[in-house]
């Protein structure tokens, strides 16, 4: 865990690592605590004044249901922001735990779920997602996180495989081996720990991904349902009022690009401590 | 003397060019009695490291020990063991030193965690109680301060302590044969001189037998009390340290010995082996050491077996039958 550690402080260091950071807290930060502080998302205060620009009483105005775009974009942040992080955990897990059982045990077992990840990965994801999507009226959202995280492991077991193969041939792992070190023990203590940085860069670059798919699902009408608001439906409702109104699909939008590009910014910083070597 | 490990007729064989195998260790025999110490010498490539792997089962892929050799531990068919019965052997029976101590310790983790680790693979304990007896451990291979070593991360040691750590690590389980793979070659000589003082402490205070495996003789003289000489995947030459420095028979041990300079006699200049030690898929029929060998003769071409040259002497040579 030490180098994880380690690698998060150095992204820290780098500026625009840290301007990624800190974009993100403020995002999660306001996703957390927002919606205690704001006007209900659902409620429509002044529904015969149709979309009020951005004012006093609605920073960013208010959308064709008259319904707080602040507001909105801010639980949006919880719905993304949510979806994003329990799909790449489920997604970092599967695949850190394929890519360990495929570098350790090698042999058949590797080339079978090799294979397998070489067909996955030559399938669109998002081709496989509106595939098994389509199949519900209404996506439930638990279904929806579901699916991202399981649709997202395939590079991410690439990358712990070839971590856990060139870790395989380090002296330690050797030596535990050598005095009798439980299988698991080599595993959890020995290759685990030590492709956490890796792994850990993989995800938070996964966050930008998965919160630009979840938004891109949503605006296709498959993703997160109305009315529980997200900012790929936010943009999708905007669509007849981008020009009458367009302060509620540009809100949204801007809200989309600054944490995804924050995520990415972060996730780059942290590249560049893991593997310095890397461009 | 009881025999806690035999060997016999080991043989170690990778994939090679087009559906061949090559033998990197052809045929390799020898015992090792309770409490002495066994130097197994020999140039790299010459199949003794493969050697000491395969006692744990420890080949590489795609390496296999062939069928019909034999690994027997006290009663234990070593080779046929497999799983939980592999692994309760593996550091509980025969421990390892390896010879980089640089990458043998985990970065991450402290010493202490490392030693811990060793003793709890083996022994039902409470974690305190395994941390004593690392204390203890670090205690009896020498490291001053083991109390505040305990908590240290290997690179905040020195070479010498580590390798004095991974033996700690080797001894936490309290094997009966310690195998030491070139345990001093990435050290300083003088800390060489030391770590070899701690391995020879602790063979006689825990009753433990030591193969040791090394390409240096000056290690071998005054610290082994037999010698195996390998060369190209075979013993020999195999005799007592003292019969081996007496009389160094077989042309090959005779040719390490003129390469060794000494401190002691008149100035000579040193001769080396020509050439160097062929690769296993180039191995010459008939004695091996043919094309090097300064003695070859008719009968070199065929295989030599370890024939006698004196009691208890052994070596691989037609040369032997002559006197």
């Amino acid at each position: 865990m030490t180098s994880a550690l380690a690698s998060v402080k150095a992204a820290w260091r780098n500026p625009r690592g840290r301007i990624g950071a800190i974009l993100l807290l403020v995002v999660s930060v306001a996703a957390i605590v927002g919606p205690w502080m704001l006007p209900d998302p659902l409620a429509q205060p002044d529904i015969l004044g149709g979309s009020l620009p951005p004012g006093p009483g609605h920073p960013f105005g208010t959308d064709q249901l008259s319904r707080d775009v602040l507001s909105r974009v801010v639980s949006g942040a919880r719905i993304s922001l949510s979806v994003a992080l329990l799909a790449v955990g489920l997604s970092a897990t599967i695949g850190a735990a394929v890519g360990m059982v495929s570098g350790y045990w090698g042999g058949l077992v590797d080339a079978g779920l090799m294979r397998i990840v070489d067909g996955a990965l030559a399938i669109p994801r998002l081709f496989i997602l509106l595939l098994v999507l389509a199949v519900w009226e209404q996506v439930p959202l638990p279904a929806l996180i579901f699916l991202i995280g399981a649709t997202g492991w395939f590079a991410t077991s690439r990358l712990v495989r070839a971590e856990v193969l060139r870790l395989r041939e380090e002296g330690y792992v050797r030596a535990a081996e050598a005095m009798g070190a439980r299988r698991r023990h080599v595993l959890f203590r020995h290759l685990l720990p030590n492709t956490m940085g890796p792994l850990l860069v993989a995800a938070t670059l996964g966050v930008g991904d998965v919160i630009l798919l979840e938004a891109g699902l949503s605006f296709l009408g498959l993703g997160v349902q109305p009315p529980t608001p997200s900012w790929g439906s936010m943009v999708l409702d905007s669509r007849e009022v981008l020009v009458s109104a367009p302060w509620a699909g540009i809100f949204p939008g801007l809200a989309i690009v600054l944490t995804v590009l924050s995520a990415n910014l972060f996730g780059d910083a942290l590249r560049d401590a893991v593997d310095p070597r890397s461009i | 003397m009881s025999r806690v490990l035999e060997i016999e007729d080991l043989r170690i064989s990778f994939p090679a060019a087009r559906d061949t195998r090559v033998y990197p260790v052809d045929g390799v025999s020898f015992g090792l009695e309770r409490g002495e110490t066994l130097a197994l010498v020999g140039e790299s490539g010459c199949g003794k490291s493969l050697t000491s792997l395969a006692l744990l089962q420890l080949v590489p892929s795609p390496g296999r020990i062939e069928p019909g050799s034999r690994i027997t531990l006290g009663n234990d068919d070593v080779l046929a063991l497999k799983g939980e019965a592999l692994r309760r052997i593996r550091g509980r029976r025969i421990g390892m030193i390896f010879q980089d101590p640089m990458t043998s310790l985990n970065p991450v983790f402290t010493v202490g965690d490392q030693i811990v680790e060793g003793i709890l693979a083996h022994f039902k304990m409470p974690r305190g109680k395994a941390r004593e007896r690392a204390l203890h451990l670090l205690q009896e291979v020498g490291i001053p301060d083991p109390g505040e070593r305990l908590q240290a991360y290997p690179h905040q040691l020195s070479g010498g302590m580590r390798q004095r750590v991974m033996i700690a690590i080797a001894l936490a389980a309290e094997p009966e044969i310690l195998v030491a793979d070139e345990p001093t070659t990435a050290l300083d000589v003088t800390v060489q001189a030391q770590i070899l003082e701690v391995l020879d402490r602790l063979r006689t205070s825990r009753g433990m037998a030591v193969l040791l495996i090394t390409h240096d003789l000056g290690i071998v003289a005054g610290r082994a009390d037999r010698v195996a000489v390998m060369y190209a995947g075979q013993i020999i030459e195999e005799t007592s340290t003292a019969r081996l420095f007496a009389n160094p028979s077989h042309p090959y041990t005779q040719g390490l010995f003129a390469s060794v300079p000494r401190i002691t006699g008149p100035l000579k200049r040193l001769t080396p082996i020509g050439g160097s030690v062929p690769a296993p898929s180039a191995w010459p029929s008939g004695c091996r050491f043919r094309p090097r060998c300064p003695k070859a003769f008719d009968k070199s071409e065929l295989e030599p077996p370890l024939l006698p040259v004196e009691p208890d002497h052994r070596m691989r040579c037609w040369l032997a039958e002559n006197g």
